[in-house]
């Protein structure tokens, strides 16, 4: 499913923090967001995930207006994790991928066989299926965030929203991820700190600053020294990555004017 | 049970089995709610008890000089008892529905304010004669009434423009009900009437003393509806419990539900306190215990705790009225005597996680 982004501004107690904001992510594309903390990632995609309503502009799933979408239908096609830690109720792993069917039961909705079915299925694409019956907080950070990608699979959506999913996880964790994320076929639109990781796992970087987009593109054009000098204020030096290729980046502090 | 050494954390849980006890439950009320009629200060045979419920139930007859222990039993014990278990469950439904509303461990129906509010109004009759006309429906009316007042100056002071957060009507709540009990101490203290103000106190901590057949049914409807309302909701409850952000990514309008939620545990908080007055603990603790049965799934706690909470107010009204007889204690001295032991021990017995560790 096509993700466009038109004009896209939102406000949060009364201040614009991002404005004038044009996305595009093509079916089955990996697009990350970069760019300084603050700079209005998070806000961007809470008004995707539709925790916000934009104050101008328009998210178009494949043409529809997904804020004139019923809540349930908009979660059907698009599925979320937020940078929330998951409360304090101490819902066992299954339960909280019971969770992901929600959108396609109903207000009083009652959990059929087909529903445990997908949610089985997503526990087992997630890696998580040995965790359901364990309590979610008790959980490390690694195989929370497999089995919070396993509820957004058990959602069926054709687009998925990840707010900087790698926090908090070690190195293996992140890649594991991240991995998941790209295998699970569907379109993906994902902010993202690490920019090694941004340049090996996405299609196409969105850099955002002060509230708008400053560059875009496939990550080998946008992660620039000049852009990265400007927008993060490092030097940094590009190298290949030995086995696939991709972009990665070495950096320096810059030298004080 | 082994840990898992790799991670060094406990085994996955087995919550018990829904049905059979829901089962074992619902024959606990029944027989409670027969031990609270038959058991009393003054005695009335189990057999005797039996045949003028039957009585009552079935429209039968009874001899003249059996009238006394009749009235005991329709008139005064069973209504008694069925208020208590009215009560409970309300009590126990909405404390559940508060925990998820604002997603705090601490939170029990009084946490609103709305009990407070109440009292306001039911010690106005108490102690001023206040709504004399009304006669019997005088209390319950006035203390339902200032319930929706309080709830209204509640909501009002805690909404902003980005609805109802958890934390502003925390602390909203518990600031309004240091203000409501300030009036009813200071309407205690202006009533010159010694027996009014000791029958405030004890409305203050709660009474089953009250019960008639005119205050069962309308609490009744209003907990039933209420209890019904969250179990309806319940899924959506599991999304609310794990965050705004959450919910929203999972289609549920997590400011409409809980502006929804607030309404229905302040009306159902009303209704039961109108009855009961402010009896505590019960919707703190029995949602708590009825989670570490059956897990944190608002539509299997849902299910079970007002039937807990049912039957523990039936054997703590027991108990209320044995301990001391013929003296009757506040039923909410005995919720605290009994469950905070309770609570301690099995909070410390069963891994129990809220709150991450």
């Amino acid at each position: 499913m096509r993700v466009d982004i038109e004009g896209l501004a939102v406000d949060v107690a009364g201040a614009r923090l991002v404005e004038d904001i044009a996305l595009r992510a093509d079916s089955g594309q990996f697009v990350g967001l970069v760019g300084p903390n603050g700079s209005g990632k998070s806000t961007l995609l809470r008004c995707v995930y539709r925790a916000l309503r934009p104050a101008a502009g328009r998210v178009l799933l494949d043409g529809d207006d997904l804020h004139a979408l019923t809540a349930r239908e908009g979660a059907r096609r698009l599925a979320a994790l937020p940078q929330e830690s998951g409360g304090e109720f101490d819902f066992t792993a299954a339960e909280v991928v019971a969770m992901g069917r929600l959108p396609h039961q109903g207000p009083g909705g009652r959990a059929t066989a087909a529903d445990a079915e997908v949610c089985a299925a997503a526990l087992a694409r997630a890696g998580a299926a040995h965790l359901a019956g364990r309590g979610f907080l008790t959980l490390s950070g690694g195989e929370k965030q497999r089995v919070l990608i396993a509820r957004a699979l058990a959602q069926e959506p054709k687009v998925l929203v990840l707010d900087e999913p790698t926090n908090h996880l070690d190195i293996a964790q992140q890649l594991e991820v991240l991995s998941l994320v790209r295998e699970s076929g569907v379109t993906v639109l994902a902010a993202l700190h690490d920019l090694n990781l941004a340049a090996g796992y996405c299609d196409a970087l969105y850099v955002v600053a002060g509230g708008r987009i400053v560059a875009s593109g496939p990550p080998h054009s946008v992660l620039t020294a000049e852009l990265l000098a400007e927008v993060f204020g490092v030097r940094a030096h590009r190298v290949p990555h030995p086995v696939s290729g991709a972009p990665q980046l070495l950096f320096d502090r810059l030298p004080l004017a | 049970m082994a840990t898992d050494l790799r991670t060094g954390v406990r085994p996955a849980r087995a919550p018990l089995p829904l049905p059979p006890l829901l089962a074992a439950l619902a024959a606990t009320l029944l027989v409670s709610l027969l031990c609270c009629v038959a058991l009393g200060a003054s005695g009335v045979g189990w057999g005797d008890t039996a045949r003028h419920l039957w009585a009552g139930l079935s429209g039968g007859t009874i001899a003249p000089d059996e009238v006394p222990a009749y009235t005991i039993v329709w008139e005064l014990r069973f209504p008694r008892a069925l208020l208590a278990a009215v009560v409970g469950a309300g009590l126990s439904a909405i404390g559940v529905g508060v925990q998820a509303m604002v997603r705090n461990a601490l939170a029990d129906p009084f946490v609103l304010g709305i009990s407070s509010g109440a009292a306001v109004g039911a010690n106005a009759v108490l102690l001023f004669g206040a709504l004399g006309s009304l006669g019997v429906w005088a209390l319950s009316g006035a203390a339902f009434t200032s319930a929706l007042a309080a709830m209204a100056l509640v909501y009002a002071a805690a909404r902003t423009r980005h609805g109802l957060t958890p934390l502003r009507l925390v602390l909203t709540g518990s600031a309004m009900y240091y203000g409501f009990s300030a009036i009813t101490t200071l309407m205690v203290f202006s009533a010159d009437r010694g027996e009014a103000a000791r029958s405030a106190m004890m409305w203050l901590l709660g009474s089953l003393g009250g019960a008639t057949w005119s205050s069962v049914p309308i609490a009744a409807a209003v907990v039933l509806a209420g209890t019904g309302y969250l179990l309806w909701s319940a899924p959506r409850l599991n999304a609310l419990a794990m965050g705004d952000e959450t919910a929203a990514a999972l289609g549920v309008d997590a400011e409409r539900l809980r502006r929804v939620l607030f309404v229905v545990t302040a009306a159902v908080t009303g209704a039961v306190v109108a009855v009961s007055g402010a009896i505590g603990f019960v919707g703190l603790m029995v949602p708590h215990v009825t989670r570490m049965l059956v897990g944190a799934d608002h539509r299997r706690v849902l299910a079970v705790a007002p039937l807990m909470g049912a039957v523990l107010l039936l054997w703590v009204d027991v108990v209320s009225r044995l301990l001391l007889a013929p003296v009757e204690l506040p039923v909410g001295v005995i919720t605290a005597l009994i469950g905070v032991p309770c609570f301690v021990v099995l909070m410390r017995r069963r891994g129990y996680v809220f709150g991450g560790s």
